[in-house]
């Protein structure tokens, strides 16, 4: 139910709109009368230091005939109870219907968003609660921090044995889709950053392929280290790698596994066209189709805001001659 | 022959039970094999005066020597590189006691790998510093390789891709293992041989490696103890002599992953080590009775026949099909089991294995066996012994 415009959305916003003055819940009568050791539960619980809602002679004092219910306590009178509650009885009725439409539309979750009470006059003792429940409104889709969703807006009437009005409240709830929960992809195993890797990390990182060289004797190694083996030199400078090279060896990972990755995983090692190797991941090519020798390009993946890393996918095997 | 050769001897041997889950701390284990070892040897914990072990050993020497009641010593070493360092602990040990630093030293190695921390889980997750050897997997463990069947796996399929060798010459090595482990009441898969079809239809962990490619995950702990060659003549077992003992680390080599080097069929570290094994004990590969070759993966069994001259290079499965390594073969493999059968003791368990060869007192013990050599962990900076009957 995105944009409202298709056909099947503007039926359902119809089917939605007949539900605007139907009532939701027919009258229900509270399941006790009003008494004392309720509203003394409900006093201590909710720290009320008002006496008049216990003490006889405070009420009097105040001007009424004797104790009263506290105003905001007018919603327990009518709840349905702890066993309705766990053990819901199946029910028809006008609120399971637009419940099941919401549901169909997708809005499967409901939060609380707020309550307008008004009272007429204060409940005593002895005063049998009922209450009725009709649709007021609901609103076209929004788009809130929970998900899209529609508000929906219904007007409870409180009325006393008599049918006299106690106190109305307007209830508003958000029926919403709850937001897909994509688990971010685990983040790879980082790279132990040192003194002798960082210069590589932070080539790949603007997606440059470099190997160390030694500026005395111009060979290449990797990994990189601090010496050049063949000239004792600790001089050294990088090449940039053509991104070009052919598969020298594979494994295909299955266990164990580890978050960041899809298995069967392929892992590799490239031989570069500079000469040196490295590992690497083969992407592109399903295990079936990888052959040793066969030539592979540089790709550069994101891991996370600070790692990039080259990968290495299916390559032509004669490379066009750029003109 | 060098000096060192047959300077010294294993006159001890000792083991927990090998488990999944011992129950028990990775120093009490330790102490247990200790003990054990310098009981095997007719000696008094007293009489120790070194103490080897692997770096990656939890239980510090002190906490052994105090526990075990060894009192005073004077040498101590540890030996690194995981597996790589079990015959490299006889090497040292050798070596000091030839040297005149000690008279009587202990090797061990104890761990709970299947009930503690597994190394089978890979890399990923351990905690990280900068030091050049974590540094040192920043090169594999963003691309998720991090686990040691990962490592071996690159190796191997290389070396199908050369020579021709498939799964099933792999496998062909966890039968032969799963066979004599299934005649030894110690060993994990006792009762329990496996088929080549079973090695096939196991399922994959890291292609070209099955399963059943790699080799299980224990808890226990091994210990050996050497003296001179003087000495053993006093005491009550038949001396296992040192014949050769070696370590080895070769040109460009990474923990596991030496994929840099300009082939990577081989394991030139082991070949550096078999090379010393012959050269101190004058002997050659086909002098040997049995080996004991590390495995816990099977495609660097084929690659250490290679690099130790049973056959040449891409040759290894050919050798083993033509039976050489059977009991009743040229070169018996692993007559404990192995570690794939027995348990997984950072080959520490071989070692005394190729003691029972020499003793004759092994659960499958060939026919005549004079000579036994031994490897450590490969792919890895590694190790070897020669133990013989004189
Ligand atoms: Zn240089």
């Amino acid at each position: 139910m995105s944009a409202g415009t298709s056909y099947d959305d503007r039926q359902y916003d119809e089917r939605l709109e007949a539900f605007i003055g139907r009532v939701l819940n027919e009258r229900t009568p509270g399941q006790d009368p009003v008494n004392v050791p309720m509203i003394r539960h409900w006093v201590e619980a909710m720290e009320v230091a008002n006496p008049v809602h216990l003490d006889a002679d405070a009420a009097r004092a105040t001007g009424r005939d004797d104790v009263v219910a506290p105003a905001s306590m007018i919603q327990a009178w009518t709840m349905r109870g702890y066993a309705a509650t766990v053990r819901p009885q199946a029910a028809a009725g006008g609120f399971q219907e637009l419940i099941a439409l919401l549901d169909e539309g997708g809005y499967t979750s409901v939060v609380a968003t707020d309550s307008e009470f008004d009272f007429v006059r204060e409940v005593v003792p002895g005063d049998e609660i009922s209450v009725e429940e009709v649709v007021d409104s609901i609103s076209p889709e929004k788009a809130t921090g929970l998900g899209v969703g529609r508000f929906v807006t219904t007007m409870k009437t409180y009325r006393d044995g008599a049918g006299e009005v106690v106190a109305t409240q307007r209830w508003r709830t958000l029926r919403f889709k709850p937001a897909a929960k994509v688990e971010p992809r685990a983040e790879r195993p980082k790279p132990a950053i040192n003194l002798d890797n960082a210069f590589w990390f932070e080539a790949a990182r603007e997606r440059r392929l470099v190997v160390q060289r030694c500026t005395s004797c111009e060979s290449l190694r990797h990994p990189p280290g601090p010496e050049c083996p063949e000239c004792q030199s600790f001089e050294w400078d990088t090449v940039e790698c053509s991104g070009r090279g052919t598969l020298y060896s594979y494994v295909v990972a299955h266990h164990p596994r580890h978050p960041a990755f899809d298995y069967p995983l392929l892992i590799a090692v490239v031989e570069l066209e500079e000469g040196t190797r490295l590992i690497t991941n083969l992407t592109g090519v399903t295990p079936e189709d990888v052959t040793i020798g066969m030539p592979l390009a540089v790709q550069w993946i994101d891991d996370g805001p600070d790692l990039t890393l080259p990968v290495f996918g299916p390559a032509a095997p004669e490379p066009t001659e750029e003109s | 022959m060098s000096g060192l050769s047959g300077a010294t001897a294993i006159v001890g041997i000792g083991a927990t039970e090998f488990s999944k889950e011992s129950g028990r701390s990775e120093l009490q284990l330790a102490c247990e094999a200790v003990t054990a070892a310098i009981a095997d040897a007719g000696l008094k914990p007293s009489d120790v005066d070194g103490l080897v072990t692997f770096t990656a050993e939890s239980s510090s020497e002190i906490h052994v020597a105090r526990n075990v009641g060894i009192g005073d010593f004077s040498f101590f070493s540890r030996v690194g590189y995981g597996g790589g360092a079990a015959c490299g602990t006889i090497a040292h040990a050798a070596a000091a006691i030839h040297a005149g630093l000690a008279d009587v030293v202990v090797c061990w190695r104890s761990f709970n790998e299947r009930s503690g921390e597994r190394y089978g889980l890979g890399q990923a997750s351990r905690p990280m510093d900068t030091n050049a050897d974590r540094a040192a997997y920043s090169w594999m463990t963003p691309y998720g390789l991090s686990t040691p069947a990962q490592w071996v796996g690159m190796f191997a399929q290389r070396y199908m891709h050369e020579y021709g060798a498939t799964s099933e010459d792999f496998g062909r090595i966890s039968v032969i293992d799963r066979a004599r482990a299934a005649t030894n009441p110690k060993a994990h898969f006792f009762g329990r041989p496996i088929t080549l079809e079973e090695h096939q239809a196991s399922r994959w962990i890291a292609e070209p490696l099955h399963l059943l490619d790699c080799c299980q995950e224990t808890d226990g702990g091994q210990a050996l103890v050497l003296v001179s060659a003087e000495r053993a003549k006093d005491l009550p077992n038949t001396p296992a002599y040192v014949l050769g003992a070696a370590q080895g680390a070769a040109d460009d080599q990474h923990m596991m992953t030496s994929y840099y080097r300009p082939s990577i069929s081989g394991i030139p570290e082991m070949g550096l080590v078999g090379d010393q094994l012959w050269r101190q004990s004058g002997l050659r590969p086909t002098d040997m009775g049995a080996a004991i070759l590390y495995d816990h993966f099977t495609p660097f069994v084929l690659t250490q026949l290679e690099e130790l001259g049973y056959c040449g290079r891409g040759e290894a499965a050919d050798y083993i099909l033509d039976g050489h390594l059977e009991l009743d073969g040229s070169l018996p493999l692993n007559t404990h089991g192995g570690q794939l059968g027995e348990a997984y003791l950072h080959g520490m368990n071989g070692i005394a294995e190729a003691v029972r060869l020499v003793r004759g007192t092994s659960v499958n013990q060939p026919r005549t066996v004079e000579n036994v050599v031994v490897t450590a962990g490969t792919g890895v900076p590694t190790s070897g012994v020669i133990v013989g009957v004189a």
